[in-house]
């Protein structure tokens, strides 16, 4: 192969630079300062489990939209058999009532910016 | 992501076992009493074909109806951005002339010329505004007629409003949220580049009330009902006197009725 060498070392200069955010961020602690959640101002229990979630509440909230907006089914039972409201505003946010404390912690730690708050309403944040 | 393979597929299995219990869920759940007051009510309002009868001659006397497009738009976060070229409307007052043009004449009485009548989304049994909507942001719910909004999906395109013959829905410009007076937590407000309309409060139904217009109405001067009962409100009011309804050469089939 003709210019191994100088390939080669692009190869390296490409994979650093692309890697760059992560060294960057190990490097600095940034990687270590994992969010710390606020706990729920009440209630004993999610509609599932923390790691669940944690993992897929996303999945959960558009399941929840499709059914209440599309279906007009607004009653969600839990495996175990508890009820709940389909409802970001009424359910998710009476217990997590802090969108800051609560969402935005991991939102911003992977920055990510889910539109929910556009339309969706922080009871909390209304009353201010 | 620290859900391990077992959990997931435990969850996932959950999942699909809820998801094909999910008629049977439906069933138990109007026998079982619910216990959590949170709950939306389990007797809400259901009807195969609901409609609206607005009472003319009720409506001529201002006071009946003066309150109904504020208390509509207080419940649904309508913003006002107080510039007639943006406004958003869900229901409102129409002089006569225009709301229904094609019965005006030029000897009619200049009171009725310029009489104010309340004209809203027409939840057309052939709506028009459904067959344009590229996304299916907006479609006739099989199960009462409504025309619905996903506000989820809305686009923006604005095909629907070009194809709503009655100028019943609304473009956000802007982001409405800063222009609500005062915001309800009862209801999602829109974000900018969404298409809005009335849903004939479909989410007070689902808690067994009566749309907000209609409760703001006095004297009766809206009624609300199944068309497809015999024996409901809007049928006997339709049988016993003559209505009209708005544009009916275009065969959309409007389900708002004007009793003369
Ligand atoms: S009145 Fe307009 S928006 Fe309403 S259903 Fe008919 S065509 Fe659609
Ligand atoms: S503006 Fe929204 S609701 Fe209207 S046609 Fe386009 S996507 Fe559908």
């Amino acid at each position: 192969m003709y210019d191994s060498g100088k390939v080669i070392i692009g190869l390296v200069i490409f994979l650093i630079l692309i890697t760059f955010p992560m060294w960057y961020n190990v490097a600095t602690g940034e990687a270590e300062n994992v969010p710390e959640l606020e706990k729920p101002v009440k209630g004993d229990a999610c509609v599932a489990d923390t790691e669940y979630m944690r993992s897929f509440h996303m999945d959960v909230l558009n399941q929840w939209r499709d059914a209440v907006v599309r279906d007009g089914q607004r009653i969600y039972t839990a495996p175990d058999g508890r009820k709940f409201n389909m409802s970001l505003t009424h359910t998710c946010l009476d217990c997590h009532a802090s969108r800051k404390n609560f969402c935005e912690k991991c939102h911003t730690y992977l920055k990510v910016t889910p539109y929910c708050w556009d339309c969706h309403t922080v009871p909390e944040e209304v009353a201010e | 992501m620290s859900v391990d393979r077992r959990k997931f597929l435990k969850f996932a299995g959950l999942a699909a076992l809820g998801a094909a219990a999910k008629p049977l869920a439906v069933v138990a759940q109007e026998a079982e009493q619910v216990v959590d007051s949170s709950l939306p009510q389990e007797n809400p309002l259901t009807a195969k074909r609901w409609a609206m009868v607005i009472d003319m001659q009720k409506c001529l006397d201002h006071e009946n109806v003066k309150d109904c497009a504020q208390a509509c738009h207080e419940a649904h976060n309508v913003p006002d951005f107080g510039n007639p070229k943006e406004e958003i409307k869900w229901i409102w007052m129409e002089d006569f002339h225009k709301a229904f043009h094609e019965q005006n004449h030029e000897y009619i009485d200049e009171k009725l010329h310029h009489a104010k009548f309340p004209v809203l989304c027409n939840h057309c049994d052939n709506p028009p505004c459904v067959k344009v909507c590229p996304t299916q942001a907006t479609w006739k719910r099989e199960q009462d007629g409504i025309v619905m909004m996903d506000w989820h999906r809305c686009i923006g395109c604005r095909y629907c409003i070009v194809g709503c013959p009655y100028g019943s829905r609304s473009f956000n410009w802007r982001d409405p949220r800063p222009h609500i007076k005062k915001i309800n937590n009862e209801f999602p407000t829109r974000s900018r580049g969404v298409v809005e309309k009335c849903t004939f409060c479909e989410e007070r139904l689902s808690q067994g009330k009566i749309p907000a217009c209609v409760e703001a109405a006095k004297d009766d001067a809206i009624v609300f009902g199944d068309l497809e009962d015999p024996e409901s409100k809007v049928r006997e009011l339709l049988r016993s006197r003559f209505s009209i309804r708005r544009k009916p050469q275009l065969g959309t089939q409007p389900e708002v009725y004007y009793l003369v």
